[in-house]
């Protein structure tokens, strides 16, 4: 006779991210099964995560770098040096936001059949999409090395830092801002394409293809400090210090206090964001079992 | 004996929502808010119970009274309206057995995932895992794909799995009718087995015959109410009157 010594729970509430902590065992066979699965019956397998990325790079390096000039060459004595590198470095940063917060808008919907019938923290398929996310970014960040070591890359212990610290801004912002949208589609599915578009927008609202200094120049201080305001612009100048910076003279100026201060800034405005999802995320679950 | 679980007077309603877009939603403020944007239905109607550790309770009623949203309840993927439901110990379903299966994973990578979503730990799924195979009879095909399984082996698989969970209180959901007649003999004395070690187990079938072997205490549900709660010969006879 096994009597429980246990007290009377309630179920089904959940105890959030901390609850993800305590079942990482999971959360691990999840984002191992999202791996397997998703390259599954392709010839090329993983090598996908280095193709599809590669080939975007030389897109845009000979539409913007060549045929836009801004790579810095003879007759383009204005346009950014290593303009190659510069491109890749955002890219691949842009690109693990991209897909951690499109996986993460579409987890819960996606796993309405389980989330249906067994309870289990429903924050795992969030921060599991994030996290496949991370394992897809790996490969990319090799080429951008090995494309930076060909360079003449010579990063400090500091740089590297800095982009550890970019690396992890983007990823709360991206746990956060997929919890919000995750739930709230369950209850209108207009998020899904709601995120699709703020995808479009991010790309093109943090400088990947062009330099910090032609925004300065445009919209002036106060608009400047605006576009600063958001962690991916952060996050992005920050690989651009580790990994593009360390390719050239350094005589290129970053933005003014972007260690010092956007870096904290971009960390508080992640963390804050995570707060607000999860918060979200947390009243609306509730009801994702008849929702779905 | 302690109790397992216990509602107390929980209330659920449904919302049949007729929209699912923003537009729409829009389209209905403006234009006054004429006519209902959403249509509720009482799933639960002020229900209470208590199950005491070690019984086997049946409940029963027709389609739509609300036995599957009681259950969804004691298992935690649904949230009461109004109302408490407290459980002691670990709940496991066997709720629509292999509903956390994957077909592109081998039945081994399956066991694993399964496993965990049911609440198992590493360790508990390593020291169970020939088990698991075993009971499932399943043998070499351990490590092909599930999709290539026939669907009496991927059920046997699935509810292999969920019976090993060996949680406090179990919940079984219309499963018994899991593959062919061997099997299913199989089946129903594991689970008379748990009822007779002592666990607590909830079932829900429109097997009578079947309930009233498995279960000796039965409530009838209709329409969201709690009308009958006794031995489970009565139960039976009132609900086939």
């Amino acid at each position: 006779m096994s009597v429980s010594t246990e007290e009377l729970a309630r179920p089904g509430v959940g105890g959030g991210l901390a609850e993800v902590f305590r079942t990482r065992f999971l959360l691990k066979l999840l984002v191992r099964k999202e791996l397997k699965v998703r390259y599954r019956g392709s010839v090329l397998g993983l090598l996908w995560s280095y193709v599809k990325p590669g080939v975007q790079f030389i897109v845009f390096y000979i539409a913007l770098g060549v045929f836009l000039g801004l790579e810095n060459s003879p007759r383009n004595p204005n346009g950014l040096p290593n303009y190659a590198i510069y491109l890749f470095s955002g890219i691949v940063l842009i690109n693990f936001f991209t897909e951690a917060l499109g996986n993460a808008s579409r987890s819960i919907v996606h796993n309405g059949g389980l989330i249906k019938k067994i309870y289990l923290p429903r924050e795992l398929f969030p921060v599991a999409s994030v996290w496949v996310s991370a394992v897809h970014f790996f490969p990319q960040l090799v080429i951008l090395v090995a494309a930076c070591v060909f360079a003449g890359w010579h990063p400090s212990v500091f740089q590297l830092a800095a982009a550890v610290g970019g690396f992890a801004i983007v990823g709360l912002l991206a746990t956060g801002l997929g919890l919000l949208f995750g739930a709230v589609n369950v209850y209108f599915r207009d998020s899904e394409n709601f995120v699709d578009m703020l995808l479009m927008v991010a790309t093109w609202a943090s400088p990947v293809m062009y330099a910090w200094t032609m925004v300065a120049d445009k919209l002036g201080q106060f608009w400047f400090t605006v576009y600063q305001f958001n962690p991916i612009t952060v996050g992005v100048e920050s690989f651009h210090f580790a990994f593009w910076l360390p390719t050239t003279d350094g005589s290129t100026p970053l933005p003014p206090n972007l260690l010092q201060f956007w870096m904290p800034v971009a960390l508080l405005v992640s963390a804050g964001v995570l707060l607000v999802g999860q918060a979200t995320f947390r009243r609306l679950e509730g009801r994702f079992a008849q929702e779905l | 004996m302690p109790t397992a679980i216990e509602v107390k007077n929980i209330n659920k309603q449904f919302v049949l929502r007729h929209t699912r877009s923003i537009k729409e939603a829009i389209v209905w403020l403006v234009k006054g808010r004429k006519g209902d944007l959403s249509e509720k239905f009482h799933a639960l109607h002020d229900v209470s119970l208590e199950i005491d550790q070690g019984e086997a309770v049946a409940l029963l009623g027709f389609n739509g009274s609300g036995k599957s949203t009681l259950l969804k309840h004691i298992s935690g993927v649904m949230v009461p309206d109004s109302g408490t439901v407290r459980t002691r110990g670990r709940v496991a379903g066997l709720i629509e057995v292999g509903a956390g299966f994957h077909h592109d994973l081998s039945g081994r990578d399956n066991v694993y995932l399964n496993g965990a979503i049911l609440g198992m730990t590493e360790e508990q799924i390593n020291e169970r895992f020939d088990s698991i195979v075993e009971f499932a009879e399943i043998g070499k095909f351990i490590d092909t794909e599930v999709k290539f399984y026939s669907s009496g082996m991927y059920l046997r698989l699935a509810f292999s799995v969920a019976v090993h969970t060996d949680p406090e209180v179990f919940l079984v959901d219309e499963i018994l009718a899991v593959g062919d007649e061997p099997f299913q003999k199989k089946c129903i004395e594991k689970i008379q087995e748990l009822a007779a070690e002592g666990k607590t187990l909830v079932v829900v079938s429109h097997d009578l015959d079947l309930v009233s072997r498995i279960c000796d205490r039965g409530i009838l549900l209709e329409r969201g109410n709690i009308t009958f709660d006794g031995p489970i010969e009565q139960a039976v006879a009132t609900l086939r009157a």
